[in-house]
């Protein structure tokens, strides 16, 4: 029972960082963002709400509906991120490009409330290249709803041997 | 009229002198800009002394990607530097350099990590930031000083600035050539940080590095090498 219980587990897990991200958790817990994952067959909503004050309500996810679990840091956060079936982050690169590493389908929410916002130039440039979703808080329940995770592309290894190539022509190293 | 002649005598000398020292450091200015950028053509290359900065989270990251995939008996003895408030990059630059240091059995120079105190730290009030910046200055000029590097390694954020510039000012005053070289981050696809808009516009680094086309497009002395990450 146990056994087939794990495999339907579908799990969503929400990341706001190292600091907050009050707007992101409220709006995944909205009733309107909640039936949408659980439309989708998500079983389990996971949240990471760092710093933030806004306390999301616990679900045991009995009567059909998600079961919601919070917590505000953990040391584990690859765990989860591997876990889980579905990401919703914040624009941070950390969180994006570890997430991606592992293959995982990724939404990201941009953080309007940020005064240099400079953040949402990645996510939107990703988003552009089919690697993500960009989503506003607002906007969140009509990405879920709209998404198409097969559409995704997998983001390709990241390449540092140019820059070595460049320094190294620079500073009249042999090239090997 | 004696003592004004006198006056008269000697100020035109000074007025002289002065001009010519300020011509004398503008001719130096000019000269290692005009220098800077060009690629180096040493007869028999020999291994440099690195400074590493390490900017923090993201930043260092994508330094250590870099670092992976450069010949280190070249870049020699190897410094790394990261603020004071950050724990994580110097443990970071640790496990990398531990990770060399078993593959080759221990060879080379060790090298040495180091922290530098940020001018400023977040919420701080501008009075006793006046303070902590003069403190921050007199720091970073301390361990530019004691490592003198050859090329300097950075990518952001701020904490590369008074290093960059520092290295820059010993090779106007012939204290010590080096190679700037600067890698912006991921992250900014369509604009430059603050700290890479400073290095690209006063052309302290020598060689500057964009992951995004767009920016090259924009920056058009910068180089674009694709995605660190």
């Amino acid at each position: 029972m146990g056994q087939i219980e794990e495999s339907a587990r579908k799990m969503v897990f929400v990341t706001v960082g190292t600091t907050l991200f009050d707007a992101l958790v409220r709006a995944v817990d909205t009733n309107e963002v909640k039936q949408e994952l659980f439309r989708r067959g998500y079983t389990h909503l996971l949240i990471q709400m760092g710093k933030g004050s806004y306390t999301p309500t616990k679900s045991e996810g009995e009567d059909g509906s998600l079961a919601v679990d919070y917590f505000t840091f953990s040391s584990s956060i690859a765990d989860h991120l591997r876990s889980a079936s579905l990401v919703i982050s914040h624009a941070g690169s950390g969180s994006i490009f570890e997430t991606l590493r592992l293959g995982k389908p990724l939404i990201v929410v941009v953080n309007e409330d940020l005064m240099d916002n400079h953040q949402s130039e990645l996510a939107e440039e990703l988003a552009e290249r089919k690697h993500l979703y960009c989503a506003h808080p607002q906007t969140l329940h009509q990405t879920i709803s709209d998404m198409n995770l097969d559409s995704l592309l997998p983001y390709p290894a990241g390449d540092a041997t140019p820059v070595a190539r460049l320094i190294n022509r620079f500073l009249g190293f042999p090239e090997d | 009229m004696e003592r004004k002649h006198e006056c008269c005598f000697s100020s035109p000398t000074l007025i002289a002198i002065a001009v010519s020292l300020i011509l004398i450091a503008i001719a130096r200015i000019l000269y290692v800009l005009y220098r800077s950028g060009k690629p180096l053509r040493p007869k028999s290359p020999k291994p440099v002394s690195t400074l590493i900065v390490l900017g923090s989270g993201g930043h260092t990251a994508e330094m250590i990607n870099v670092l992976t995939v450069l010949q280190k008996d070249w870049f020699s003895p190897r410094f790394y530097i990261a603020a004071a408030t950050d724990n994580m990059s110097l443990q970071k630059a640790r496990v990398l350099e531990d990770s060399w240091a078993h593959s080759t059995g221990g060879t080379g120079s060790p090298a040495k990590y180091m922290q530098i105190y940020r001018s400023r730290e977040v919420g701080q009030s501008y009075l006793t930031s006046i303070g902590t910046t003069l403190f921050a200055i007199a720091h970073a000029l301390w361990l530019m000083i004691v490592i003198r590097p050859q090329v300097v390694l950075c990518n952001g954020p701020g904490t590369c600035i008074p290093l960059c510039v520092i290295a820059f000012l010993f090779k106007v005053l012939g204290i010590r050539w080096s190679s700037i070289f600067y890698v912006e981050s991921i992250a900014r696809v369509k604009r430059l940080s603050l700290s890479g808009l400073l290095l690209y516009k006063l052309r302290i680094a020598d060689q500057f590095f964009v992951q995004w086309p767009q920016l090259q497009k924009k920056y058009p002395r910068a180089h674009h090498v694709g995605c660190l990450m």
